[in-house]
C-alpha cells in the first residue's frame, strides 16, 4: 500500500492503496464515483473511460500509481456550473441510450473525439468511436448525438467569437 | 463518517429515480422505510394503495412490479397511468421493481409490460380517478356528473372557482379501497378505462426520465451499491466444463492483502477479500485442482450442427400438419429444400453479473439489476432455507440484460456469501466469467421444404427444426442458476425446452410443421446452459422461414415482396384474417418507405467490387407485425458485408410514446445486425473459446447504417377502433432482421447464406465457392 494524490473534476483527494491497482476501482470504491463502469477490465470495451489530460483513457488498465498528480476528469466532471456539456446535452436530446450502461464511454470517448477534430466527418466519428462498445447498439444515435454537440459547440464558437 | 444503511436507501439509485422525476419524494422515503427493517411482507394487489400514492403537493407515484431494461417502459407506464388519473405527466414518477415496494407483476420480460401488464395498471389509475372524484362531490357537495377533472384538480362544471386539488382531496393518505381481481393481471376497480379516443398523453413523446441522469453520471445503478462493511468476492470458475473439484489451497491466497476467506461447496469456489483489487488478484492467484470429466461435455462449435442433426431428440415434435402435405409435394410441379444453420448466441452483457447482498437485522436485503426481481427473492428465500419475508430484492438500473438475468446467478452468489459471512458481500463477475458462463440462446437446426405449382405459387411446405435447448433455463428456480448448480443441485427430469415454429400468417394450402429439442451430453453445470435470449427462438426460427420464403420466390422468378403479400390474401372476417390484414399493411408500408422496385432476385449484379442488394423479412410475433427491408452492399475482394439502410414497418396497436417507440425499434434491429453478422459462441470439446470482446465480437460504429428509418404502422382496418389494444414493441422488431439480411446479401451476390453469423470469412467463402 501507498499514498497518492489524486486530482478529479478539479478536487484533490489521497488514497492509500497498493500501487498496481486500477485507477477504475479508486474511482468508483474509494471516491465513489459512478460514472466510470467495470465492463471487461481489459481496456477492450470502454465503459470505464475517463479523459487525462483530455485524452480518453481506459481506467480499468491504467494503474494508479501512473495518474497521480494528471489532471482526470469522469463524466460527473463533464457539466460546469451545472451545466450540462453539450454533448450530454445532445445525449438528452437525440434519447440516446436504451440501458445507458456503456454510455460514460461513448460520451467521454467523443468529447476527446471532438477536442481533436471540432467538426468531424461521418467517417471520422465512425473511425474515432469504432473501439468503444454499446451491447444495445445504440450507435447510430450516438453517431447523430455527436454531430449535433458538434454543432452546437461551433455555434457556441462563434457567439464567444463574436462577443470577443 | 460512516454511511449508514438508511442514508445508503435514501441516496440509492432506487430514490434518485424519484427523486429525479419529482421535487418532493419525502413520502415515499417513508414508505420505503416503512419496511426497511423487515419482514418484507408482499404489497397486496388488491388494496388500491400498493399502486398509487398522491401527496399533498398534488404530484403522484405510481408503482410498478416491472423492471426497465432501457425500453423506457417506465416512462409509458407514467404516460398511460397518468392519462387515466387525470395528471399531468410531469407530477407523476414511477418506482419499479423493488419486492418490497411494488407488487408482484412478474418483473419483465417477453415484451410484455404493455400488452399484459398495462391492462391492470391503466384500470387502478381509473379506479384512483373515480374514487377522488367521489370524494371531491362529498367535498364540493355536488354530484359527480357535474364535476369535471383537468390536470389533476377537479372543478364543478361551469363554476371553474369551485374547484380542489388531488392533493387536496387526499394527500399523504390513504386511499383505503379494495380492488377486485384473481390475479394482478386482472385487477381492477369498478371504474371503466378510457376509450382510446379519450386518451390524451398516450401518442405523446416526454422524453425518458430515466435518461438525465445516466449522461449526468448521477444515477446510483446496483453496480454502485454499497454499504459500510462490504466486502467483495469474485468466483473462481472451473476451467473446464464438467470439471470436479478436487482441492483448495488456501495458502495460495493467505498473503494477499485483505484476504478475508475462500468459500466453496461442492464445484463452487469464490474468494472473498476487504477491497476489491485484492478479490480479484486473490481470485487469480488461488490454486485448486480439478478433475476433467471422463467424457467431453459437448462436441466442439464446429462440429455442433453435425451432432444436433444425428442426436436423438429429448423432445421430439409432435408435427402440426395442415392440409395433405405429402400429397402436395408428390404433384408439385418444383420442390426446393434448405437447411439453416444459427450456432449459440451468447447474452455477453456489457456489464458483467453483479449483485450486492447485505444480511443486517437478520434479513437479507438484495442489490439487483435482476429483470425478474420477484423471482430472485423467492429463489434465494428458497435456496438458503429463509422465509420469503426475511427476503427482498431492491430493483436498481442495470446493463442490457435480454433474459439474462431471468437466471441472476450473482444475486444468489451475493445473497449465499453474505449469509454466509454474516457481512455484506458485493459480487462482480468478470468479464471471461460473463462471456463463458452467462446463459446462450439455443443453437438451431431447420430443414425447410417447399413445393411450388407450375404457376409458381406455393402449395406445400415442410419446417422442421431442432434447437439445442435441453434443460432450458427457468425463471429464478433455484436448480436453474448456476451457483446452485455447481453446489449439486438438480431437478429430477432437466427443463423440457423449447424449439419456436414460424409464427409468420402465410395461407399456405398444405404445411407440415415440427419442432424437435435435442440435448448436449453435458446438462448441469455447463456453460452452455441455454436461456431467453431477446425473442428466444424467434431470430432462428424466422431466419430459416423468412429466407427460405425468399428462396422459393426466387424459384418461383417472383418478387419477394409481391410473393409474399401473394400468401397473405385472405378473408378479413376471422382473427387470422384480421392478422393478415395487418400484415399486408406493415409489409406495404415497409416497401413503400424503402421505394421498393418490384423484380425478382438475384439483381444483375454488378462489376465492382462493392456488390449491392435489398431484401425483406417480416413476422407475426404475438399481436405485433413487423416487416424490415435490408439494403447491403457486400465487398466481394474481403467478404464483408455492410448494411448501410434499414427500413422498419412496426404495428404494435396503440402506441403510447412513439419517438420511445422509435429507439427501442432502432435498438432493437442493431442488436439483431449484430447477431446476424458477428455473434457466435464458439468452443472446443472442454470449453468455450469466446472469452472476450476480441474472441465474441459484436457490431461496432463501424458498422452503423448510414440510414434507418421506421415507420409505425396502424394496420387495423378499423382505425378509429375505440379499444386499440397496446401490443409488445421490441422483441418482435428482432424476429425478421436476420433473413432480410440474407435476403438482401442473395439480392447483391446470388448466393444464398444459410449460416449464421455472416462474417467476413465465411461469406468470402461461399463467394469463392459460387464464383463471386
Amino acid at each position: 500500500m501507498a499514498n497518492f494524490t489524486l486530482r478529479v473534476n478539479g478536487k484533490t483527494h489521497t488514497v492509500d492503496v497498493d500501487p498496481a491497482t486500477p485507477l477504475l476501482y479508486v474511482l468508483r470504491n474509494d471516491l465513489d464515483l459512478h460514472g466510470p463502469r467495470f465492463g471487461c477490465g481489459l481496456g477492450q470495451c470502454g465503459a470505464c473511460t475517463v479523459l487525462i489530460k483530455g485524452e480518453a483513457v481506459r481506467s480499468c488498465i491504467r494503474p494508479v500509481s501512473g495518474v497521480a498528480g494528471a489532471e482526470i476528469t469522469t463524466l460527473e466532471g463533464l457539466a460546469t456550473s451545472g451545466k450540462l456539456h453539450p454533448l450530454q446535452q445532445a445525449w438528452i436530446d437525440e434519447q440516446v441510450p436504451q440501458c445507458g450502461f456503456c454510455q460514460n464511454g461513448q460520451i467521454l470517448t467523443a468529447k476527446a473525439l471532438l477536442d481533436r477534430t471540432p467538426n468531424p466527418t461521418d467517417a471520422q466519428i465512425r473511425q474515432g468511436m469504432s473501439g468503444t462498445l454499446c451491447r444495445c447498439m445504440t450507435y447510430y444515435r450516438v453517431q447523430a448525438a455527436i454531430k449535433r454537440a458538434a454543432k452546437a459547440m461551433a455555434s457556441a464558437r462563434q457567439d464567444s467569437e463574436v462577443i470577443a | 463518517m460512516t454511511t449508514t444503511r438508511r442514508d445508503f436507501i435514501k441516496t440509492s439509485g432506487y430514490l434518485v429515480v424519484g427523486v429525479a422525476a419529482m421535487a418532493n419524494a419525502d413520502p415515499f422515503v417513508g414508505l420505503v422505510e416503512g419496511q426497511a427493517a423487515g419482514p418484507y411482507l408482499d404489497p397486496d394487489f388488491r388494496q388500491l394503495d400498493s399502486w398509487i400514492v398522491i401527496r399533498e403537493d398534488n404530484t403522484a407515484t405510481f408503482f410498478v412490479g416491472k423492471t426497465d431494461l432501457g425500453q423506457g417502459t417506465g416512462t409509458a407506464f407514467r404516460q398511460i397511468m397518468a392519462d387515466e388519473l387525470d395528471m399531468p405527466y410531469a407530477r407523476t414518477s414511477c418506482v419499479m421493481g423493488s419486492t418490497d415496494v411494488t407488487v408482484d407483476q412478474g418483473g419483465s420480460g417477453g415484451s410484455d409490460a404493455l400488452q399484459t401488464d398495462g391492462w391492470p395498471m391503466r384500470r387502478v389509475a381509473a379506479e384512483a380517478r373515480r374514487v377522488l372524484l367521489d370524494l371531491a362531490s362529498a367535498r364540493l357537495a355536488v354530484p359527480v356528473a357535474q364535476l369535471a377533472v383537468a390536470d389533476g384538480v377537479v372543478t364543478v362544471t361551469g363554476e371553474p372557482s369551485r374547484r380542489v386539488t388531488y392533493g387536496e382531496l387526499i394527500g399523504g393518505r390513504k386511499f383505503n379501497v379494495t380492488l377486485k381481481g384473481n390475479n394482478t393481471d386482472q385487477t381492477t376497480g369498478a371504474a371503466p378505462i378510457k376509450t382510446v379516443q379519450q386518451l390524451k398523453i398516450v401518442g405523446q413523446s416526454p422524453q425518458r426520465y430515466d435518461i438525465p441522469p445516466k449522461v449526468d453520471g448521477s444515477l446510483t445503478w446496483a453496480v454502485d451499491a454499497k454499504v459500510p462493511g462490504m466486502l467483495h468476492a469474485r468466483n473462481v470458475r472451473p476451467p473446464v466444463a464438467g470439471a470436479t473439484l478436487v482441492s483448495i489451497d488456501e495458502s495460495s491466497v493467505k498473503g494477499v492483502p485483505g484476504f478475508v476467506t475462500v468459500v466453496s461447496k461442492g464445484n463452487y469456489v469464490a474468494v472473498v477479500c476487504e477491497r476489491e483489487e485484492q478479490a480479484i488478484q486473490a481470485a487469480r492467484q488461488l490454486k485448486v485442482n480439478w478433475r476433467n470429466p471422463a467424457t467431453a461435455p459437448f462436441p466442439s462449435s464446429e462440429d455442433l450442427f453435425r451432432y444436433m442433426r444425428e442426436a436423438t431428440p429429448t423432445a421430439p415434435g409432435n408435427p402440426t400438419v395442415v392440409g395433405n402435405p405429402d400429397a402436395a409435394f408428390g404433384s408439385a410441379a418444383r420442390v426446393v429444400e434448405a437447411d439453416y444453420e444459427v450456432p449459440f448466441q451468447g447474452h455477453v452483457s456489457i456489464g458483467p453479473a453483479h449483485a450486492m447482498a447485505d444480511p443486517s437485522n437478520d434479513q437479507l436485503t438484495i442489490y439487483s439489476n435482476d429483470m425478474k426481481s420477484y423471482g430472485l427473492r423467492s429463489g434465494v428465500a428458497q435456496f438458503l432455507q429463509m422465509p420469503r419475508e426475511r427476503v427482498r430484492v431492491l430493483w436498481m438500473e442495470g446493463p442490457q440484460a435480454y433474459g439474462r438475468t431471468a437466471a441472476d446467478d450473482a444475486g444468489f452468489e451475493a445473497a449465499y456469501l453474505a449469509k454466509e459471512l454474516g457481512r455484506p458481500v458485493r459480487v462482480q463477475w468478470t468479464r471471461q466469467e460473463e462471456t463463458v458462463w452467462d446463459t446462450k440462446g439455443p443453437a438451431f437446426t431447420v430443414k425447410m421444404r417447399g413445393g411450388l405449382d407450375a404457376q409458381g405459387n406455393l402449395m406445400a411446405l415442410d419446417f422442421e427444426a431442432r434447437a439445442a435447448d435441453h434443460n432450458h433455463l427457468g425463471y429464478n428456480e433455484v436448480e436453474t442458476v448456476l451457483i446452485s448448480q455447481l453446489m449439486g443441485t438438480r431437478r429430477a427430469t432437466p427443463a423440457r425446452g423449447g424449439a419456436a415454429t414460424p409464427s409468420e400468417m402465410y395461407a399456405i394450402p398444405h404445411r407440415r410443421t415440427t419442432a424437435h429439442v435435442v440435448g448436449l451430453p453435458l446438462v448441469w453445470e455447463t456453460p452452455l446452459r441455454t436461456g431467453n435470449l431477446r425473442d428466444p427462438n424467434g431470430p432462428q426460427v424466422t431466419f430459416a422461414s423468412e429466407s427460405f420464403i425468399d428462396e422459393l420466390a426466387a424459384a418461383a422468378k417472383a418478387d419477394p415482396v409481391d410473393f409474399r403479400l401473394k400468401l397473405l390474401n385472405g378473408s378479413t372476417t376471422d382473427d387470422s384474417g384480421f392478422k393478415r390484414v395487418r400484415s399486408v399493411a406493415c409489409i406495404r408500408a415497409a416497401a413503400d418507405k424503402y421505394g421498393w422496385k418490384p423484380r425478382p432476385s438475384p439483381a444483375a449484379r454488378g462489376t465492382g467490387d462493392v456488390l449491392t442488394g435489398r431484401g425483406i423479412a417480416y413476422s407475426f410475433r404475438s399481436q405485433t407485425v413487423v416487416a424490415q427491408i435490408a439494403e447491403v452492399e457486400v465487398n466481394r475482394r474481403t467478404g464483408r458485408v455492410w448494411v448501410k439502410r434499414l427500413v422498419c414497418a412496426h404495428d404494435c396497436g396503440l402506441v403510447i410514446n412513439p419517438e420511445g417507440l422509435k429507439r427501442t425499434v432502432e435498438g432493437g434491429m442493431m442488436y439483431a445486425l449484430s447477431r446476424a453478422l458477428h455473434e457466435e459462441v464458439t468452443f472446443d470439446t472442454q470449453k468455450v473459446t469466446s472469452v472476450d470482446w476480441a474472441s465474441y465480437p459484436t457490431l461496432t460504429h463501424a458498422d452503423t447504417p448510414e440510414s434507418i428509418e421506421v415507420v409505425i404502422v396502424n394496420g387495423d382496418p378499423n382505425q378509429n377502433r375505440p379499444d386499440l389494444p397496446h401490443y409488445g414493441a421490441g422483441e418482435a422488431v428482432c424476429k425478421p432482421l436476420f433473413a432480410a439480411v440474407a435476403n438482401a446479401i442473395f439480392d447483391a451476390t446470388g448466393v444464398r447464406l444459410r449460416r449464421m453469423p455472416f462474417r467476413n470469412a465465411r461469406v468470402l467463402a461461399a463467394l469463392k465457392a459460387a464464383g463471386v
